[in-house]
């Protein structure tokens, strides 16, 4: 391998952090440090700008890398993750979007209070927002060190650690300076460069194969070393019942999580009615869509391509399938063609990295400050000083993110980002469904239900194989393993429906019928929305 | 707590409602103009998140319990998963497509009268300024089609 590419991708990549950076401080000129403004952008962006920066939030490095990567190691089995993401937006779309972007401001817990006393669930779901969004931090600070090992050559420690470092801190300074105004442009920004980089790549790859799909597959299934059951479900999770349900807890978990994710749910907040929160969502699944089934040619194309081989040799979680397969597709390493390539993936990986990184902790800062700083805090606080402490929650979140992220350098980022999903799902959702949808709903059902699903679902990742008592967990000495699964879906997200329902009906105390009604007429009408 | 304590949904405390508003979304949701707005939101949605959900269920499942039957070939390199595969992908977009045109036609124009009805009612119950405006000693009753109208035609 040349330095050439390595050169030339670190030139990208500069010039895209140097535009990143203008337009945040360009954005950021001038601006009232209103909530308003740091969580939500001044709600004026258009349903096509929100569903370009949606987009860019949810496609991250673990679609880019991590299940493009699966694709090519497993074959149809990284196919089933592409197909949770997508058909995920329509819970969000159905059940989620239009109401919370009508009954809510900045944060899960606002949707919720209406109807709710206001402290307890603010401290429930606080705890619980910061949770999901640290886990999904860690995933895309794995994939930057993996990218920038690949990047650099060798498998330098010091490369991988100042590359989470480096992105931690430039996402805190996008973050500060810019707050949602900011990430928003970068992600839109982003999107448009990753789908460009996927169109390119997937056009490349038909044409190495003359369009025709079924040679594609048949290539893939060839080069492999699996054969036709390449093209099977079966080769990751098809083993023994453990790893079969493992998917199945996965699967629950990606459809049911998406409507969960803080930085999603804060999206809705950017544009200035439901009908444009319904837009934004009708755009973002057209594009996510399309970027998934390209996601699929591309994890088949490396397959097919270098074989895998050749992927796995790179990276045991096969996260670097997609830049690997960009130098062959330009012309194979030492070529003009594939240096260009390579550096165009690369810097495009990295930029989908830092502006998924910047949601997550926008809308992570933003929990921390608007729910648990205003409820926990001192008394005396204004909008103005609660901007501040978001700020630096920010500064915090990263630092958490970071020391995370160094630890769990060797896990394939998609079934980190399940774990995200999966907390997503057994903590926030219920309480969301259950309050915009359930009359009998109380207080105590809310806190049940948040709690009833994050304790289990945080307490089964510990006690699972990723954790311990395995060679690719993140402690390989120790064995508290004591949960079979990698997911825990499965168990807490029927637990969280679980005890919200019992807590609503254990509940000494009624619903508040007024505070029911106002949500429902609310969150149907949008009278008296934000 | 006390009922606006736990009201304080945003930044500011000054927009606190009066009970007297709550007894307007409460008059509301009884109308039959509201229920008829939730009707045709729950009769599209609840049975179609439902349906979306088995299937994707039932994909999900059959591909771990009866890989043969998914591996089975259809045409050339294509096998029955990678149809059933496909056709998530195109139910997805399609429920996308219905949804919205159900939302366009069937809710979006009432659920709009509903919202200035609304609007209207808890303004006016509000005495005196409502929200602070710069400038204005207090918003005036005049003021309040206009302000709205704004926000909601955009």
């Amino acid at each position: 391998m040349t330095g050439a590419h390595h050169a030339l991708a670190l030139a990208l990549f500069s010039g895209f952090v140097l535009v990143t950076l203008a337009i945040t401080t360009w954005v950021g000129r001038g601006r009232r440090g209103s909530p308003e403004e740091f969580y939500a952008g001044g709600r004026l962006f258009s349903p096509m700008e929100n569903g370009f920066a949606i987009a860019g939030d949810y496609m991250s490095a673990a679609s880019f890398l991590g299940v493009t990567g699966l694709i090519a190691l497993y074959g149809y089995d990284g196919v089933l993750y592409t197909v949770g993401f997508l058909v995920a937006w329509l819970v969000v779309l159905f059940l989620v979007a239009e109401l919370v972007r009508n009954c809510g401001r900045f944060t899960l817990a606002d949707v919720l209070v209406t109807r709710l006393r206001e402290r307890p669930v603010r401290i429930a779901t606080g705890v619980s927002s910061v949770t999901v969004s640290v886990v999904y931090l860690v995933a895309q600070m794995v994939g930057a060190g993996s990218l920038m090992t690949l990047l650099l050559g060798g498998t330098s420690e010091w490369a991988r650690a100042w590359t989470v470092v480096g992105v931690g801190v430039l996402m805190v300074v996008y973050i500060t300076l810019g707050g949602m105004r900011a990430a928003t442009w970068i992600q839109i920004v982003k999107a448009v460069l990753l789908l460009g980089g996927t169109i390119v790549l997937t056009v490349l790859v038909l044409l190495r194969f003359h369009g025709d799909l079924s040679a594609l597959l048949t290539t893939a299934a060839g080069r492999s070393g699996h054969g036709r059951a390449f093209l099977a479900p079966g080769l990751k999770y098809g083993g023994d019942w453990t790893s079969r349900l493992d998917f199945v807890s996965l699967g629950l978990a990606l459809v049911l999580g998406t409507a969960g994710l803080p930085h999603i749910l804060s999206r809705f907040y950017t544009v200035p009615t439901a009908r444009a929160a319904r837009r934004s969502v009708i755009w973002s699944i057209g594009l996510i869509g399309a970027f998934y089934l390209m996601t699929v040619v591309l994890g088949f194309g490396a397959a097919a391509v270098l074989g895998s081989g050749a992927v796995r040799a790179e990276g045991a979680g096969g996260n670097n399938a997609v830049p690997l397969l960009a130098l062959d597709l330009g012309g194979g390493p030492g070529s003009t063609g594939g240096t260009v390539l390579f550096a165009v993936v690369a810097a495009v990986a990295f930029a989908t990295i830092l502006a998924v990184v910047a949601g997550v902790t926008l809308a992570s800062s933003a929990s921390v400050a608007h729910d648990l700083y205003r409820t926990l805090g001192r008394r005396a606080r204004t909008p103005r000083s609660e901007v501040a402490v978001a700020r630096a929650a920010a500064a915090g979140t990263g630092a958490v993110a970071i020391g995370l992220g160094l630890l769990a350098q060797d896990l394939n980022v998609a079934s980190l980002v399940g774990l995200a999903f999966a907390v997503a799902a057994s903590a926030n959702l219920p309480v969301l469904l259950y309050s915009l949808f359930w009359r009998r709903f109380t207080t105590r059902g809310a806190v049940w239900s948040v709690y009833g699903g994050l304790v289990p679902a945080v307490a089964l990742v510990v006690l699972s194989p990723i954790v311990s008592g395995g060679p690719g967990a993140i402690f390989p000495g120790l064995d508290f393993a004591f949960f079979p699964l990698e997911n825990p879906g499965l168990v807490s997200v029927p637990l969280g429906f679980l005890a919200g329902r019992l807590g609503t009906v254990t509940s000494p105390e009624p619903a508040d019928a007024a505070g029911h009604a106002e949500t429902e007429v609310r969150s149907l009408t949008g009278a008296g929305a934000a | 707590m006390e009922k606006h304590d736990r009201r304080g949904s945003g930044g500011s405390g000054a927009g606190t409602i009066q009970p007297t508003a709550l007894d307007i979304y409460s008059e509301v949701q009884r109308g039959a103009a509201f229920r008829e707005v939730r009707r045709r939101y729950r009769r599209f949605a609840f049975p179609a998140a439902a349906a979306f959900l088995l299937w994707y269920l039932a994909y999900v499942v059959t591909a771990i319990a009866a890989p043969g039957l998914m591996a089975r070939q259809v045409a050339g390199a294509l096998n029955v998963a990678m149809v059933a595969g496909l056709a998530q992908f195109a139910t997805t977009f399609l429920l996308t497509w219905a949804y919205a045109r159900h939302a366009r036609l069937h809710r979006d124009p009432a659920a709009l009268e509903l919202r200035w009805a609304v609007t209207l009612e808890t303004r006016q119950d509000q005495d005196p300024a409502p929200f602070p405006v710069p400038g204005l000693p207090s918003a005036r009753r005049a003021d309040v089609p206009a302000r709205h109208a704004r926000g909601e035609h955009r």
